[in-house]
């Protein structure tokens, strides 16, 4: 009989597992349906193509011109003009307020521009915090507001090359002002996504026997740490791949995210990182005495990862030393990872780098794990 | 039946931070022998007992159990022992059954089935296999654990407080099957705070406040105690053992029945004392034997003392 290693044993801790698991309803539950909710409400607030924001107006003038490009903007859906603003200053303090998210300024020699050909300027201002929803209602602008001019100044399309170049329109992105694209986002709320429930539910794997009392008898009967280990976090494994199942076929069935590269590298990729978020949980459920401590622990974990993996903002924007921090987050090797496969079709070798990264992880908190298992009460 | 110990520990030291709960324990149990661990709570029997099924680290002393050294071969221990926890800890989301399967498999004892149906007839649980282990009452997960810890037969039990809150019905049946078991040369140390289940007991050991204070069969441990016992028979006792309360050696006053036992460790003293109650009309005080009880109350008192 083998001391460290039995598959019979591990058998033991494994169908325990999952009968606890299958018990605890709100638990399983959650599993399956966090992702879903966190996929959707993320999904559409971020992803949706909203149409119809509010938009205020500063007209100075009420020349033809004005007014074709006030209904050529309406008529593409995205804007609703709500308000005619008098002045710059009270159009700022409605987008200030959040009362609108665009601010389009025809300035006051915008005929006389037009006339004598002589570069015609319109200003848009977006509310760039939530730099998707704004992202379509910019890109149309320039298309549609030359051609109205264009229809209006009674032209031709065909002819329409130099005179369409003339017209201006300058976008000034409030707030925010790198715009994320969209299709990056639901990658990388998969990444997010298994992060916070895994690592959540492996925390409290030993906390939760502890609490409960039934690590006593765990410990006095002889199970090794490896076994108890992977008797722990294997379940996860298998949670993980299901709610990975869960998020890609959503990702491609309610946003059609682009998937161009191969499903096997990315599944290869996705097991790597799961396998290191249900150590990393595991690791922290042999630090924390309680189940509060494990839950503290991994928000403490939590947090960063979104704010520097580049699920946030963009990484290249950061700062060299938030760069240098994100570099030793799971999450920012995986973001990577899946935005490559996903989106730009890399092969295994342009990722090679990034799944060595994820191993690496994966064996560090497997070592620190078994390093820091108390085989004793003390 | 083999003659070395079950159990060889000496000086066994365990601090929770400056407090030492457990103080210089040494400990002998031969195999095939059953020993009762008394003492009361808070005294140091728990952790006594994890020290040396391994779950806890001694901070001083050594020892072996079942030839294995503490120390270093915590894992074939745990193989070969069977621990009863004092709290319940088998899972309370599975099933009977289903926890029994772990335990089987978790020993790798094969077939599964056949270990856990065999346990489940013996408990008398065969009908209720599906029901939770939470569900049960507290007797009932008390006997699921002890039939859990027997299973893959372990040549050591340590139970602690194993019959806490279970009738005296289950506690007789309990008690004779720790006896067959022994006869087939386990060993079992036992801890309990019940007089009866003592004095079952081959040899008992007392512990207060981390410290052993006797050791060895009852009768002995009585004798050793070295007290006087003086019954009280007769009317208006209640007057009479308010008038002794406090006489120069007399140490403890208890009413049994109808009768007043009187508990002193000078004899002559306490005899003096009681001298003008025995002249007494319709008051008679004879002789009596010292129970393990009265031994027992002694020993708290006795330690108490110390502690102060
Ligand atoms: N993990 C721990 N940390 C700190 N103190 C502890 C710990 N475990 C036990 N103690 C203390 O050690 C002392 C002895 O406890 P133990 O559980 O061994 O007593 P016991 O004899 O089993 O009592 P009982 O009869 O009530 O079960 C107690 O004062 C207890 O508070
Ligand atoms: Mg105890």
């Amino acid at each position: 009989m083998n001391a460290v290693f039995s598959f019979g044993r591990l058998g033991a801790l494994l169908i325990k597992e999952f009968i606890q698991m299958r018990r605890d309803r709100i638990t399983f539950a959650m599993m399956l349906g966090v992702p879903l909710v966190q996929l959707v409400l993320f999904g559409y607030a971020i992803n949706n193509d909203p149409k119809a924001l509010p938009a205020a107006l500063v007209v100075t003038s009420q020349d033809q011109y004005t007014r074709a490009m006030v209904s050529a903007l309406e008529t593409t859906g995205y804007y609703r003009f709500v308000r005619v603003a008098a002045s710059e200053a009270e159009a700022e303090s409605l987008m200030a307020r959040g009362e609108v998210s665009f601010v389009v300024t025809i300035p006051s020699d915008f005929r006389r521009r037009v006339d004598r050909g002589d570069n015609p300027r319109i200003l848009i201002e977006a509310d760039a915090t939530d730099p998707s929803a704004a992202g379509n209602a910019i890109a149309t602008l320039g298309t549609v507001a030359s051609q109205a001019l264009l229809r209006e100044q009674g032209m031709e399309a065909v002819a329409a090359e130099n005179a369409a170049g003339q017209l201006q329109v300058v976008v000034h992105r409030r707030y925010n002002p790198e715009g994320i694209s969209q299709y990056n986002i639901v990658p990388g709320l998969l990444g997010v996504i298994l992060q916070m429930t895994l690592v959540m539910m492996t925390s409290i794997a030993l906390t939760r026997e502890t609490e409960r009392g039934t690590m006593e008898n765990l410990l006095a009967m002889p199970a090794s740490p490896t076994e108890i280990m992977l008797g722990k976090v294997l379940p996860y494994l298998v949670v993980g791949g299901v709610q990975v199942a869960v998020v890609l076929a959503a990702a491609r069935l309610l946003f059609s995210v682009p998937f161009v590269g191969s499903l096997w590298l990315l599944v290869g990729a996705i097991f790597v990182f799961v396998m290191a978020l249900v150590l990393l949980g595991y690791t922290i459920s042999t630090v924390a005495r309680t189940q509060m401590q494990a839950l503290q622990l991994t928000f403490f974990f939590f947090l960063p990862s979104i704010l520097l993996s580049g699920f946030m903002f963009p990484y290249r924007g950061m700062p060299g030393w938030a760069q240098a921090l994100g570099e030793i987050l799971p999450l920012t090797h995986f973001l990577r990872v899946t935005r490559a496969v996903m989106l730009k079709g890399a092969d295994f070798a342009e990722i090679a780098a990034e799944i060595a990264a994820l191993s690496v992880f994966a064996v560090v908190f497997a070592g620190l794990a078994l390093m820091r298992f108390r085989r004793t009460l003390d | 039946m083999n003659t070395s110990p079950a159990i060889s520990v000496r000086n066994l030291v365990k601090r929770f931070g400056t407090k030492t709960v457990v103080d210089h324990v040494s400990m002998d149990v031969a195999t095939g022998e059953i020993v009762g661990f008394l003492g009361p709570n808070g005294s140091g029997k728990t952790t006594t007992i994890r020290i040396i099924c391994g779950l806890l680290t001694p901070d001083e002393g050594e020892g072996s159990v079942l030839g294995h050294d503490l120390r270093t071969e915590a894992l074939r221990i745990k193989r070969e022992v069977g621990y009863m926890t004092q709290r319940f800890s088998f899972y309370e989301d599975l099933t009977i059954a289903e926890n029994l399967e772990f335990v089987a498999r978790l020993y790798r004892l094969k077939p599964v089935e056949e270990h856990v149906g065999r346990t489940l007839e013996e408990l008398g649980l065969t009908s209720r296999r599906d029901q939770l282990a939470g569900t049960l009452s507290g007797g009932w997960k008390q006997r699921l654990a002890l039939a859990a810890c027997i299973m893959h037969k372990p040549k050591l039990l340590l139970l602690d407080e194993p019959t806490a809150g279970v009738d005296p019905k289950a506690r007789r049946e309990f008690w004779d099957e720790i006896h067959r078991l022994a006869r087939d040369g386990l060993t079992v140390l036992v801890s309990t705070h019940y007089m009866d289940e003592a004095e079952r007991c081959h040899r008992i050991s007392y512990i207060s406040y981390g410290r052993m204070l006797a050791s060895g069969a009852v009768d002995e441990v009585v004798a050793n105690a070295g007290l006087t016992t003086f019954v009280v028979e007769g009317e208006h006792l209640n007057e009479v053992a308010a008038e002794l309360e406090g006489r120069p050696g007399v140490e403890q006053i208890a009413p049994f029945g109808a009768t007043l036992h009187v508990v002193g460790s000078d004899a002559k003293l306490l005899k003096k004392s009681l001298a003008d109650i025995a002249r007494r009309d319709g008051v008679t005080v004879r002789p009596g034997e010292t129970s393990l009880e009265d031994v027992f109350i002694q020993f708290m008192a006795g330690s108490k003392d110390n502690m102060q």
